[in-house]
């Protein structure tokens, strides 16, 4: 079983490194967007201290959205999806390697810039650690939640929209805990219960997320 | 050991063939005949539990193959007329992930071995990306040389390959049998395999039957 596992996760990330294309452009695209608020907004220290969770959750809701659609997509096209189907193990199982593998392609590098560009929105040192916190808490969730969505619009002609209109509701209580943890943090409440919050959802979106994924994916593979 | 009886395909709103039934033991090999649209893709994703059949079962070892799952996926290899190869990876590591997802053990070796008999050493290490599309075929085949799975689905194996490709896939095929593994395959190139009982089937006609058994 982790044997299967650990060879899905393995497969996926050695596909992502020989098309870093699209790991780069979702990482610019969260660059971009974030930068561009302190632009538009102006400079006013307080506006933008306040405004950056927010700013900064829902660039990363975006960013993950981006590459949503071709976590299944590629695979249906070239006919390994039903391979993976027909493998001996519960497609479940495959699921959550390929869910597990999206994270450490799209939410890891998120968790990562994400401090670093918390500075340019005036962000204290220690909301920086809890916004860096919750993004890590809270990514994984959506890259379960979002698997649901890419299975159901697989093969969906304009699936990307209808997977953006199905997935980014979904995606409301963990942008609300994730921003609210750092709003707790600045305003002295404390980040602990919205942090915990993100985590069960964290553990229900990867957990449980990948069985409706795979019922889903054997649907569009009839 | 592979029953199938009354099996219909409806797709949309066309009744493909009804009370279709077969029996197949092992070392035996299912010929799927019919024209395009007959319905012979369906029925061997029918066989592979891919898609349901519209009415009647198929049956592995006497039980349904709804309810073995895991079980009949173990004894199944299926090469579909999509090679089920990526792109980005070499032949050598596409050949070694679909041995690691079936669970079977392929040492480093024995793929470069599968490789060579399949004409791609050489090539093991490019992208299949750069391969042309027989050569992709190749590399897609590559998995049946170590293939030890009791069942083999194959849909128009022959597709895109030399004769030379073809000789030599038919002859795998032939051990497969002589080992007392069972095959079915659609192909509109008549290819004699070397071992086993082979049986035909045509799909053409829109009830088709089949007395056997």
């Amino acid at each position: 079983m982790l044997r299967a596992l650990r060879a899905v996760i393995g497969r996926d990330l050695r596909l992502a490194m020989r098309r870093q294309a699209d790991i780069v452009a979702a990482m610019f695209f969260f660059i971009i967007v974030v930068s561009l608020f302190p632009l538009g907004v102006g400079p006013e220290p307080d506006q933008l201290r306040r405004l950056a969770p927010g700013v900064l959750w829902v660039a990363a809701l975006l960013a993950t959205m981006l590459s949503l659609p071709r976590l299944f997509a590629d695979d249906h096209r070239d006919g390994t999806l039903e391979q993976l189907a027909l493998a001996p193990q519960p497609l479940g199982l495959i699921v959550l390697g390929k869910v597990i593998a999206h994270w450490l392609v799209a939410g890891l590098p998120l968790v990562v810039l994400a401090p670093v560009l918390g500075i340019q929105f005036d962000l204290p040192s220690d909301a920086l650690a809890v916004l860096t916190l919750s993004l890590l808490i809270g990514t994984p969730a959506l890259s379960g939640i979002g698997a649901i969505g890419a299975a159901l619009t697989l093969g969906v002609r304009g699936g990307g929209v209808l997977l953006s209109l199905l997935v980014l509701p979904l995606y409301i209580p963990v942008l609300i805990f994730g921003a609210g943890a750092v709003d707790a943090s600045v305003s002295g409440l404390g980040p602990q219960a919205h942090l915990s919050l993100l985590g069960a959802l964290a553990l229900g979106g990867v957990f449980f997320a990948p069985w409706p994924t795979a019922a889903a994916l054997r649907v569009a593979l009839e | 050991m592979l029953e199938a009886s009354n099996l219909e395909c409806v797709r949309g709103e066309r009744r493909l063939f009804a009370d279709l039934s077969f029996r197949l033991a092992a070392g035996e090999m299912l010929y799927l005949q019919g024209s395009n649209g007959s319905g012979k893709t369906s029925l061997l994703r029918m066989l592979c539990a891919l898609t349901p059949a519209a009415s009647g079962d198929i049956r592995w070892r006497g039980r349904a193959i709804g309810k073995l799952g895991e079980e009949f996926r173990s004894e199944l290899c299926y090469l579909g007329h999509l090679n089920a190869i990526k792109e980005e990876l070499t032949p050598l590591e596409n050949l070694l992930l679909a041995a690691q997802l079936a669970q079977e053990s392929l040492d480093h070796d024995a793929a470069l071995d599968a490789l060579e008999l399949v004409g791609l050493l050489g090539r093991e290490d490019l992208p299949c990306r750069y391969l042309s599309q027989g050569q992709k075929r190749r590399a897609a085949l590559a998995r049946l040389v170590n293939e030890r799975r009791a069942l083999w689905v194959l849909d128009e194996p022959y597709v895109a390959l030399d004769a030379a490709a073809v000789e030599l896939v038919a002859g795998l095929i032939g051990a497969h049998l002589q080992r007392g593994g069972l095959a079915v395959l659609t192909t509109h190139q008549a290819v004699p395999v070397t071992a086993g009982t082979v049986r035909e089937l045509s799909l053409d006609g829109a009830h088709a039957t089949s007395g056997w058994g």
